[in-house]
């Protein structure tokens, strides 16, 4: 069976960014694809490039940024690289919605809920107050909040955190996108809440069939939430494959060592974490090799030397770049 | 335990902050606990639970409504501000974000010193031999580190840097306000690894909160779970991990995360009423909006706090 046009196509996209004398690679050539109805999960440390990405993709990055060719951006058919500002910007919002991860400073604090909400849909939508308000209605409603009726007259501040994060998603979905981006949605929310909010994501993601990425910098987050992950490290993709089958065979050094520095409910109480050792590496000077070599316990002289390319072995749609990869089955 | 084990004592600890025409916050509305020498407790709870109201309080800073805090037999509370800044040393804490709690201008090694300086310890070269010493304790080069600033540092590091400058004064208690929650789970776990190095190392009480029950577990001997104010259940570690008593500690525990697919968390069982304010007059239980097993004796009794176990507090009028 083939499969059908993938709504979103990144391509070799690099985002390099010039600070001074020096270039800080954000993003490295990095490649995937995205169909309808299935949900990304971006998982990596501060500073891996998630969230670049995510920008990268609403055409926000900074202005002083470089886009080196060949890379290219695809939705829906549309090389987003091609487009004027004026036709990006008309995409953003509209048929692409983003979810940030602190809804405080994401929502206008002197601004009704309602009118926030209603924004995007008389923007881009054309609709008249009273139409954007009944629809305002509806999308409290899908979103999980209760007595819409005197909640739409609230200010951010009035509210609680994961209520915040509803009615920041309910923004997001105003005008019906095909692709959500959730770039850390409860990160700044409760442990309570987080279930909450991302069972809410992965409902409304199914009734609409949107595809959507999920970023997180916790693979508990991500679990049983993507169809599919990728582990992102210095700016690169550096292991991707279904979800459930990245839990059971992770190949790659670096998703395994994330995946170790988890506390765990099965460990024994008070046993030490298994952290990794120092610090993701500058963007601005990037090793030769492998950029994880500095950090691996298994790093041997080849990884400092040759940078490995995304390969696959066994699945075809599990592709990670390693030299000395986790053996199969050394998870369970 | 006998009475002269106890590092810290707390009672009846209450903390309130005046709103405006709209009454009175309460904050932290009455605890008490014990935390005994070399003995690491977790506070958890959700934001705007008092939390770090209480741990401020126990620092004095400001000080607290009513209540007593009793460090080493001494009552703070009663203390004037001279013998107060005389036992500062002995208490420190750590900040959420690293970055905010250092000043951007100084460099390392010279916000590590300050303590020292400040209390007028040692010489010039001395306190540098002591500063770059706890660097080289927390994982900071010193060849490295000492002349930077905040700003050439990654969060962890910063957060390495809080801890020396905390331990300098060589407290019996360190107090540490969600001190990883800004970090990567990488850095997390190199951040709860060091305290608890330095804990056992150095014998050190510590007052660790945290919103994330999994954490708590790897690092404390006992946990203290709070809502609105009120301390709901306490217990040893294990105890509360494998027969949790009081609904909030259960919802806390089912909402973590896990890294396997197959493991879902499952939507909270809260009730998804609009939970109380710390601003409400609260009569009864103040977890009883949420609570699942809520009854009318909920509503008119207020559960104080009582022993089901060795060592396990719970505030519950139905217990699991």
């Amino acid at each position: 069976m083939r499969e059908p046009l993938p709504l979103l196509v990144v391509d070799k996209l690099s985002v390099h960014l010039p600070c001074g004398d020096r270039i800080v690679r954000a993003i490295d050539e990095v490649s995937f694809t995205l169909q309808r109805g299935q949900t990304l999960a971006l998982v990596g440390e501060s500073g891996s490039g998630k969230s670049m990405l995510c920008r990268a993709i609403m055409g926000l990055v900074p202005g002083r940024a470089l886009l080196p060719a060949p890379g290219r951006i695809v939705f829906a058919g549309q090389d987003l690289g091609a487009l004027k500002a004026s036709e990006r910007a008309g995409l953003c919002g509209r048929r692409i919605g983003m979810v940030l991860q602190d809804p405080l400073s994401a929502l206008n604090p002197v601004m009704k809920i309602g009118r926030q909400i209603a924004e995007p849909m008389r923007h881009h939508l054309g609709m008249s107050r009273d139409q954007a308000r009944e629809r305002s209605f509806e999308l409290l409603r899908a979103v999980g909040i209760a007595q819409a009726e005197t909640r739409i007259d609230c200010y951010p501040h009035q509210l609680s955190g994961g209520m915040r994060q509803r009615v920041v998603i309910a923004i997001a979905l105003a005008c019906e996108p095909q692709l959500l981006i959730a770039d850390e949605p409860t990160t700044a929310l409760d442990v309570t809440v987080q279930a909450d909010i991302l069972d809410l994501l992965a409902r409304l993601q199914q009734e609409r069939n949107m595809a959507m990425i999920l970023v997180s910098h916790n693979l508990g987050v991500v679990a049983g939430r993507a169809h599919e992950t990728a582990v992102m490290y210095a700016g690169r993709i550096v292991e991707q494959a279904p979800t459930d089958e990245l839990f059971a065979r992770m190949r790659m050094r670096y998703t395994r060592a994330l995946f170790d520095a988890i506390p765990r409910l099965d460990d024994p109480a008070q046993a030490m974490l298994t952290a990794i050792g120092g610090q993701s590496p500058d963007l601005a000077a990037l090793p030769d090799g492998c950029s994880f070599a500095p950090r691996c316990a298994r790093a041997e002289a080849r990884c400092s030397d040759q940078a490995p390319t995304l390969v696959s072995d066994g699945h075809a749609r599990h592709r990670y770049a390693c030299w000395f990869p986790c053996a199969v089955g050394a998870n369970t | 335990m006998n009475r002269s084990d106890m590092l810290l004592r707390i009672e009846n600890l209450a903390v309130e902050f005046p709103a405006g025409n709209r009454g009175r916050v309460r904050a932290v509305a009455g605890v008490s606990f014990d935390l005994a020498r070399g003995e690491a407790l977790g506070l958890v709870g959700e934001s705007g639970c008092g939390k770090s109201s209480l741990a401020r309080a126990i620092m004095q800073l400001p000080r607290p409504t009513s209540g007593t805090v009793a460090f080493d037999g001494e009552d703070l509370t009663a203390l004037d501000a001279e013998n107060l800044r005389s036992l500062r040393p002995r208490f420190q804490m750590i900040f959420q974000n690293p970055a905010a709690s250092l000043n951007p201008l100084r460099t390392i090694g010279r916000t590590i010193e300050a303590p020292l300086r400040t209390l007028g310890r040692h010489d010039a070269a001395e306190r540098t031999r002591l500063a770059r010493e706890m660097m080289a304790a927390v994982g900071l080069d010193p060849l490295q580190f000492y002349e930077r600033r905040p700003s050439q540092l990654s969060g962890g590091q910063c957060q390495r840097v809080s801890i020396a400058r905390a331990l300098m004064t060589e407290p019996r208690l360190l107090v540490c306000d969600e001190p990883v929650s800004s970090l990567d789970v990488s850095i997390q776990a190199q951040i709860i690894n060091l305290l608890r190095e330095v804990q056992q190392a150095r014998g050190l009480s510590l007052l660790f909160i945290s919103h994330d029950l999994a954490i708590v577990r790897h690092l404390c001997d006992r946990v203290a779970v709070m809502y609105l104010g009120k301390l709901c259940e306490v217990a040893p570690v294990g105890a509360l991990f494998s027969a949790p008593h009081h609904p909030y500690s259960r919802a806390l525990l089912a909402a973590i995360p896990r890294p396997d697919p197959k493991h879902r968390p499952a939507a909270s069982d809260l009730l998804p009423g609009e939970p109380f304010s710390p601003m409400d007059s609260i009569e009864g239980c103040s977890f009883r909006a949420r609570c699942p097993r809520a009854t009318e004796e909920c509503a008119v009794q207020q559960p104080e706090l009582r022993e089901m176990g060795a060592g396990h507090l719970v505030a519950c009028h139905h217990p699991s």
